[in-house]
């Protein structure tokens, strides 16, 4: 091979002379940096369909179980039954497996070194990971909005059957389908907060499941007005509240007061990993 | 063009680099040379901004790294370190650099024909080779066709054919007038690439000079001459001025003639001569010379024991020319120093 050719084409010549672009420029170009690098790992794909599979396969499920005893129940109990929240029960299992993805979106970079590509292509760290938590935003975003309209309308197909489905538009419906895709980018944007943070796939997965399923359990084994006083601002409860419908809980963040405490959480790892990022070298 | 000054680096209780300064001019191969642990890869991660120095400044054409919006096209970097995502193929892991540098596509391609890796762009990165993993590294350092490129141990893992495309590249890009710093731990790959060698042990400077000055220092600037009639030359030799000492295997060392005017003075003492040979030391040498005298740096790495055979070896490897005298001298100043300790 030829290495008199090292200099390449004229125009890329030009190009490395040409100034330097400025930020809102070299924003667009991190953000096209981050999707390529999303994009171009198989696991990416894996673990979305994953995701979608897992939602949807245990809404069906429930779906199912629901119309099979759908007979036997009474009229009151048939009145509580809330169509629109059964539908999307999945995403209680399906918030581990995005979660992960979260996590992976940003360990992944430490444990393959990719960091270092990254930092040295785009050293205004802070830009390069806000870059990606856009990029990432959007993906599980569509992801969890197409898996839980996905999830409602497959479960009205089968409630259908004994003519107990309900509408999107249908009252709190709407709200509760799209609030628990809501619901699944922030426990992915939590878990890739705690990447950051951890710089460890394994480490970062458990202390999001920690907090997402042993902090729940480990409510019962508190007094019962500390658990009462705690419970509420558990990110399972934030989200069982955000999917429920008809009847408050007084004990309860409304829906989207939930919703927003959640994202506040969110927003804290991921500032937590952004300082990190800046101070650590990497 | 890289100013580094006053550089510190200190990871907990540790200095991995002390108070270094030098600069990697353009045009030139500057070899970055020292033990392992002395500091090369620190000091070239600091260069492009991994890690935060303790104290000091380094700057690419006049810039802290930091301050780079588009840092691919002023530098380009191959660290030692793995920095590619294993499920990732060469072409993405390309492609996505070069985008976030506003590169284009077709660059991407140009740089894996230019490293040999066109073949196997699309093939998931984690199935490469060590030495495929170096060239896609390369490949990465070149995409913004920058003014200042370093490589930290770039022949680790290529076969010869590599090393000596590796090596042919480090003088072209230097010729094209981009400023080149190679760290290496091997003298003798320095002795074949580079131009200026900076040395460094102990996260200290130890030398900044020139491949040349060093070798020629440690020969001493002695000749090996052999001739027809060894007493006719020797007494010749030494009414011209010239000290005459034995040499192996019945040569002589002479000291304080250069060899053309040996040459003439055996022609005119009619000797005919078989062999006239200057003593360059081969960089092993002259490197161990270099540092015998920096003691902290032997104390922590000098093996006596290790420390001859060792040169000896690479002596037979890069200067077949009789360098006998220094590799004695460079043994003996080993073993002072193990005595000292």
């Amino acid at each position: 091979m030829s290495t008199s050719t090292v200099g390449g084409t004229p125009a890329v010549h030009a190009a490395g002379r040409a100034p330097q672009p400025g930020l809102p420029a070299q924003f667009r170009n991190a953000l096209t940096a981050e999707w390529i690098k999303l994009r171009s790992v198989r696991s990416t794909l894996w673990v979305l369909l994953l995701t979608v599979a897992v939602c949807v396969g245990f809404s069906v499920l429930q779906a199912i179980a629901n119309t099979q005893r759908w007979d036997s129940m009474g009229p009151q109990e048939r009145a509580h039954f809330h169509a629109a929240s059964n539908s999307v029960a999945g995403v209680f299992f399906g918030q581990l497996i995005i979660g992960c993805l979260g996590v992976l979106a940003m360990s992944a970079e430490y444990t393959t070194g990719t960091i270092r590509a990254t930092i040295t292509a785009t050293p205004q760290r802070v830009l390069a990971f806000l870059a990606k938590i856009g990029v990432f935003t959007v993906v599980a975003g569509i992801v969890a909005v197409f898996t839980t309209l996905t999830s409602f309308f497959v479960a009205q197909a089968i409630f259908s059957s004994k003519h107990a489905d309900v509408g999107l538009t249908d009252g709190e419906n709407l709200r509760v389908v799209l609030g628990a895709a809501v619901f699944l980018v922030g426990v992915a944007l939590i878990g890739l907060g705690f990447a950051a943070v951890l710089r460890h796939t394994a480490g970062a997965v458990s202390s999001l499941f920690g907090i997402l399923l042993v902090l729940p359990i480990l409510m019962n084994f508190l007094p019962e007005d500390w658990a009462n006083a705690i419970m509420k601002w558990l990110p399972l409860q934030l989200g069982l509240v955000m999917i429920r419908t008809g009847e408050s809980n007084s004990n309860a963040f409304a829906p989207w007061t939930g919703m927003a405490l959640l994202y506040g959480y969110a927003a804290l790892a991921l500032a937590a990993g952004a300082v990190l990022l800046v101070r650590r070298d990497a | 063009m890289i100013h580094i000054r006053g550089l510190t680096k200190r990871y907990g209780g540790t200095l991995a680099v002390d108070d270094l300064s030098f600069d990697v001019p353009p045009g030139v191969v500057t070899g970055f040379l020292g033990p392992n642990g002395a500091g090369k890869s620190t000091t070239m991660r600091a260069i492009v901004g991994l890690d935060r120095p303790t104290s000091g400044s380094v700057t690419v054409n006049g810039h802290r790294y930091q301050d780079l919006r588009a840092p691919l096209r002023e530098v380009g970097s191959l660290l030692e370190a793995r920095s590619v995502h294993p499920g990732r193929s060469a072409y993405n892991h390309l492609l996505f650099l070069a985008r976030s540098n506003g590169l284009p596509k077709r660059r991407v391609e140009e740089v894996l024909e230019l490293v040999g890796l066109r073949a196997v762009a699309r093939k998931r990165a984690g199935g490469f080779s060590l030495g495929m993993g170096q060239r896609l590294g390369i490949a990465a350092a070149l995409l913004g066709d920058p003014s200042t490129m370093i490589f930290d141990e770039p022949v680790n893992g290529l076969d010869p054919e590599g090393i000596i495309w590796v090596r042919n590249l480090m003088r072209s890009l230097a010729a094209e007038g981009r400023a080149v710093l190679v760290s290496s731990h091997l003298m003798a790959e320095m002795a074949l690439t580079a131009d200026r060698l900076v040395v460094i042990g102990k996260g200290r400077l130890i030398a900044d000079t020139t491949v040349r000055e060093v070798t020629e220092g440690a020969g001493g600037g002695r000749v090996l001459v052999r001739g027809a009639d060894q007493l006719r030359l020797r007494s010749a030799l030494e009414a011209a001025g010239g000290s005459v000492t034995d040499g192996a295997e019945g040569a002589l060392l002479v000291e304080g003639l250069v060899a053309p005017r040996i040459g003439e003075v055996a022609h005119l003492a009619d000797v005919v001569l078989h062999e006239l040979t200057p003593q360059v030391a081969s960089l092993e040498e002259a490197f161990m010379e270099l540092t015998a005298g920096a003691v902290e740096f032997r104390a922590g790495a000098g093996r006596p024991a290790s420390g001859a055979p060792g040169a000896t070896t690479a002596t037979g490897a890069t200067a077949p020319t009789g360098a006998t005298a220094p590799v004695r001298a460079v043994a003996g100043t080993g073993a002072t120093s193990g005595t000292e300790r």
